[in-house]
C-alpha cells in the first residue's frame, strides 16, 4: 500500500505539486524577483524563433486552457447545460489535438534551434533544455493518448478524470482509487504533468504568470506613460493654480 | 500646468572631434559585463553612415517611435497595446545581435604563450557569445569610423532623404561629421509605453528614464519601441538595460561620465522646466516639421513669475528653479535657438539636443565665388548640406538650422572683429537677430565652455520627499538583487523587514 505507485501519483503527488508550485513561486517572486523573466533568446538568433515560438505558445496555451476548463468544470454543469459527454470529448480531441500538434511542432523547432545553434546552446542551462524536453515529451504522450481516447468516445473515461481532478481540489483523499485502472499512457501523462508543475517555480516557466498578467497590467494602464515619484505624500491639489498673477 | 523638471543635455557637434572617450568611459562604467558587451549606452557615429545598430534611423524598417493615427491619436509605431501583446512570443521588430555586431575579443594570451614559430604570433578574434573562433569580423561598434566602407552602402543613410546624394560620393564633395548618441530621456518615451510589464518609468524629479530590473520580464518590446535603439536586451540576464544618465552622479550634482570625460568639452547638462500637461498635444501635432516648435512650447520659462509659482506648488525645489534659470540648455535651445532635438519626427520629444556642426566652405578653390551674405559666408555653401542636418534635427525644416549656423558664424565673426581688430560690430549680431551681449554670452558658454558653465546640476532633494531615517542602513546602489527584500509587504519567512524604498507610480 505504501509503495503503491498509483496511490503516490494520484493520491499524494498532486498535493506535493500544488504546494511546491504555490510556495515555491511565492518564495521566488519574493526573494529573487530579478530572476523572474522569460529568458528570451531572440536577440541571439531570430531564425526559427518566429515559427517555433508562435506555434509552441499558441498551441500550448490552447491546450493548457483546454485542460483547465475540461478537467475542472464540474460535471453537473455539463448536465445542466445538456452537453453530451461524447460531444465534449469530441471537442477536446479535435481542438486539443490540433493545438497539441502545433505545440509539438513548435517545441521540436525550439529544441532543434536551442541544441544546434552554438550561440544559444552555450547559454542554455540544464533547466532550460530540461523543461523544454519534458514539455515536448508531455505533448507527445498527450497526443498519444488521443488514439486511446478514440476507442471509447462515450466520454466515460473523461468524466472519471474530471471527477478525480475535482476531488483532488476538494480534498477527497480517496479519489485516487477512481483512476487506478486507466491505461498506463494516461498515467504517464498525469505523472509528467505533475512533475512539470513541481518544477515550475525553479525554471523559466514562471514567465507564464507574468505572461498571463501582462495583458491586464498593460491594457488597464491608463494611457501609455509611467512616471514614478519618490514623494511619499501627494502634493496638495493646486486648484487655485489657474489664478496666477500672469493670467 | 503641471511643472516638472528634467535634466537635459546638449551636444555641440561643432566641437566633437570623434575621439570616443565618452563611449569608452561609459563602457567601462556601465556595460563591461556579460550579456551587454555589444551594448554601448553611448556611442559615436560617423555620419553619413548607417550607424549602430545598422540603419537604426529607418523606422520603416524597425518601427520605433510613435505614429499619428488618422484620428490624430498617438500610438507606438510597432502597434497598439493589443498588437504589442500579440507579438510577445516573437517580436518582429527586434534587431538581432548581428544588427549591432557580434561581440568579440582577441586571443591576447597567445602573443606571450605561443611557442617559437616561423611566423610571428597573432591575436585572432574569438566570439564573446559562443567562445568560438571568428574567421572574419563582419561588423563592430564603430564600423564606419571616418567614412569607413564604400559610399554606396553609407549613402543608404536615412538623412539623405530628398538629397541628390550621388555627388557626395565624389572625393571632392565628400563630407562627414560625428554624432555621439545616448538615451534621449524623452518627454514622451516609446520604450516606457511599449513595456507590457510597466517596468520602465520616467522619474518625476529629474526626468531620467530607467528600467526596473526586478520588474522587467524580458518581453523586449522596449528595444523595438525606442527609435534611437538605445534600449539593449542583456542576453545573459534576460532583462533590458539602458543609459541611466549616470543618475547616481546626477543626484549628487555631478555630470554624467560621458560629459565629465568629454575632452572636446562639447557636452552640457542643465535643468529644463516643462509642462507635463502639454506633452501629448505637442507630440501629436500633424505636421512632423512642427514638432520642433511644439516641443519648444512644452518648455517653461524659469524666469516667468507665474511659472516659478507653479513650480513651487508642484514641489520643484528652490535650487532647481535657480538651476533652470541658469541652465545652459535653456540658453542654447530657447534663447539662441542653436540646439535641436535629434529626429523630432519620431514624436518622442527627446531631451538630448544637438548643435549642428559648421563645416568648411564648399569649393574653396573658387574662393572668390563663395556666396557672401552680408560679410558672412552663405551657410548654403557649407560642405555639409543643410538639408542633411535638417533631416537629422528638424524633420527636414531647413530654416531653423540655417539660423543656428548663421548665428554660430556670426559669433566667430563678431569675436574675430572684437579680438583681432578691436572693433565691436553690433551689426553682425543684429543681422542674425542677436545682440552683442548675447553673442559674448554664447562665446563664453559655447566656445570657452568652462566646467561650471557646462554643468549646472542641482543635487537631488530626497530629504524633501523621503524619510531619511527609513533609508538609514538601507540598500545602496546594488547590482540588481544584491540586497533585495522583495516587493511584497511583510516577510514570507517571518522576521522583520526593512522594505526597499522604490519610487511609486504617479497617477
Amino acid at each position: 500500500m505504501f509503495l503503491d505507485l498509483d496511490y503516490f501519483i494520484f493520491g499524494i503527488m498532486p498535493y506535493i505539486a500544488l504546494t511546491v508550485l504555490i510556495v515555491g513561486s511565492i518564495a521566488r517572486y519574493e526573494k529573487d524577483p530579478f530572476t523572474w523573466k522569460s529568458s528570451s533568446s531572440q536577440l541571439l538568433r531570430r531564425k526559427q524563433l518566429w515559427w517555433g515560438s508562435v506555434l509552441f505558445h499558441v498551441g500550448i496555451i490552447t491546450v493548457f486552457g483546454g485542460h483547465l476548463i475540461g478537467l475542472f468544470t464540474p460535471v453537473w454543469i455539463l448536465d445542466t447545460l445538456g452537453i453530451p459527454y461524447a460531444m465534449k470529448q469530441w471537442a477536446a480531441v479535435i481542438l486539443g489535438g490540433t493545438a497539441g500538434i502545433a505545440a509539438l511542432i513548435g517545441a521540436s523547432l525550439l529544441i532543434h534551434r536551442r541544441v544546434m545553434d552554438p550561440r544559444i546552446w552555450r547559454h542554455t542551462s540544464f533547466a532550460d533544455i530540461g523543461i523544454l524536453v519534458l514539455i515536448w515529451l508531455q505533448l507527445f504522450i498527450g497526443l498519444g493518448t488521443i488514439f486511446l481516447t478514440l476507442q471509447h468516445m462515450d466520454g466515460a473515461e473523461m468524466v472519471r478524470f474530471m471527477t478525480w481532478s475535482q476531488s483532488v481540489i476538494l480534498l477527497n483523499l480517496n479519489a485516487w482509487a477512481m483512476v487506478v485502472d486507466v491505461h498506463w499512457l494516461y498515467k504517464a501523462h498525469i505523472f509528467l504533468g505533475l512533475l512539470i508543475t513541481i518544477l515550475f517555480p525553479f525554471t523559466r516557466l514562471v514567465h507564464m504568470v507574468s505572461g498571463f498578467a501582462a495583458p491586464f497590467r498593460f491594457l488597464l494602464r491608463p494611457g501609455y506613460q509611467i512616471v514614478r515619484s519618490r514623494r511619499q505624500k501627494a502634493l496638495p491639489k493646486r486648484s487655485a493654480a489657474k489664478a496666477t498673477p500672469a493670467e | 500646468m503641471k511643472v516638472r523638471a528634467q535634466i537635459g543635455m546638449v551636444l555641440n557637434l561643432d566641437k566633437c572631434i570623434g575621439c570616443h572617450t565618452c563611449s569608452v568611459t561609459c563602457k567601462n562604467v556601465w556595460t563591461s559585463r556579460d550579456g551587454v558587451e555589444y551594448a554601448w549606452f553611448n556611442n559615436v557615429e560617423t555620419k553619413p553612415g548607417l550607424g549602430y545598430p545598422t540603419d537604426w534611423e529607418n523606422q520603416a524598417r524597425w518601427n520605433g517611435g510613435w505614429e499619428r493615427t488618422k484620428a490624430g491619436k498617438l500610438q507606438p509605431k510597432q502597434g497598439s497595446k493589443w498588437r504589442i501583446l500579440a507579438n510577445i512570443f516573437a517580436n518582429p521588430d527586434l534587431p538581432e545581435i548581428d544588427d549591432y555586431y557580434e561581440p568579440f575579443d582577441f586571443d591576447y594570451d597567445h602573443l606571450k604563450s605561443a611557442p617559437e614559430m616561423e611566423a610571428f604570433p597573432t591575436a585572432r578574434p574569438r566570439s564573446k557569445i559562443t567562445g568560438e573562433r571568428m574567421q572574419k569580423i563582419e561588423k563592430g561598434p564603430n564600423w564606419e569610423e571616418i567614412l569607413g566602407g564604400e559610399f554606396s552602402k553609407r549613402s543608404e543613410d536615412y538623412n539623405f532623404e530628398g538629397i541628390e546624394k550621388q555627388i557626395y560620393g565624389e572625393y571632392e564633395n565628400t563630407f562627414m561629421m560625428y554624432l555621439p548618441r545616448l538615451c534621449e530621456h524623452c518627454l514622451n518615451p516609446t520604450c516606457v509605453s511599449s513595456c507590457p510589464s510597466g517596468a520602465i518609468y520616467k522619474r518625476e524629479e529629474d526626468g531620467i528614464v530607467l528600467i526596473d530590473q526586478e520588474k522587467c520580464r524580458g518581453w523586449r518590446m522596449c528595444v523595438s519601441g525606442c527609435p534611437y535603439k538605445k534600449v539593449y536586451y542583456n542576453w545573459s540576464t534576460g532583462k533590458s538595460e539602458k543609459c541611466t544618465l549616470c543618475y547616481p552622479r546626477i543626484e549628487s550634482g555631478n555630470p554624467t561620465v560621458c560629459s565629465e570625460t568629454c575632452v572636446g568639452r562639447i557636452r552640457y547638462l542643465g535643468v529644463m522646466l516643462y509642462d507635463a500637461d502639454k506633452i501629448e498635444e505637442a507630440a501629436s501635432v500633424e505636421n512632423t516639421q512642427d514638432l520642433y516648435d511644439a516641443q519648444l512650447g512644452v518648455f517653461l520659462d524659469p524666469n516667468d513669475p507665474a511659472v516659478i509659482e507653479a513650480a513651487r506648488a508642484d514641489g520643484i525645489p528652490e535650487d532647481w528653479i535657480t538651476g533652470a534659470q541658469e541652465s545652459p540648455i535653456w540658453k542654447m535651445a530657447m534663447d539662441w535657438k542653436v540646439a535641436f532635438p535629434l529626429h523630432p519626427e519620431y514624436r518622442t520629444l527627446p531631451m538630448v539636443w544637438y548643435i549642428p556642426p559648421l563645416s568648411p566652405i564648399q569649393n574653396a578653390a573658387e574662393a572668390g565665388a563663395i556666396g557672401m551674405d552680408g560679410g558672412m559666408p552663405d551657410v548654403k555653401n557649407l560642405r555639409i548640406p543643410v538639408k542633411y542636418l535638417a533631416n537629422m534635427l528638424t524633420a527636414g525644416d531647413e530654416a531653423p538650422v540655417v539660423t543656428a549656423l548663421e548665428r554660430m558664424l556670426a559669433m566667430r565673426s563678431y569675436m574675430r572683429s572684437k579680438t583681432v581688430e578691436g572693433v565691436i560690430d553690433e551689426g553682425i549680431a543684429e543681422r542674425v537677430g542677436l545682440s552683442g551681449r548675447m553673442i559674448e554670452d554664447m562665446y563664453k558658454i559655447m566656445a570657452l565652455a568652462d566646467y561650471e558653465d557646462r554643468f549646472v546640476i542641482p543635487t537631488t532633494h530626497r530629504e524633501q520627499v523621503e524619510e531619511a531615517y527609513d533609508l538609514k542602513g538601507g540598500c545602496g546602489f546594488t547590482d540588481t538583487n544584491g540586497c533585495s527584500t522583495g516587493i511584497s509587504k511583510g516577510s514570507l519567512f517571518g522576521g522583520s523587514k526593512r522594505p526597499l524604498k522604490m519610487p511609486a507610480e504617479v497617477q
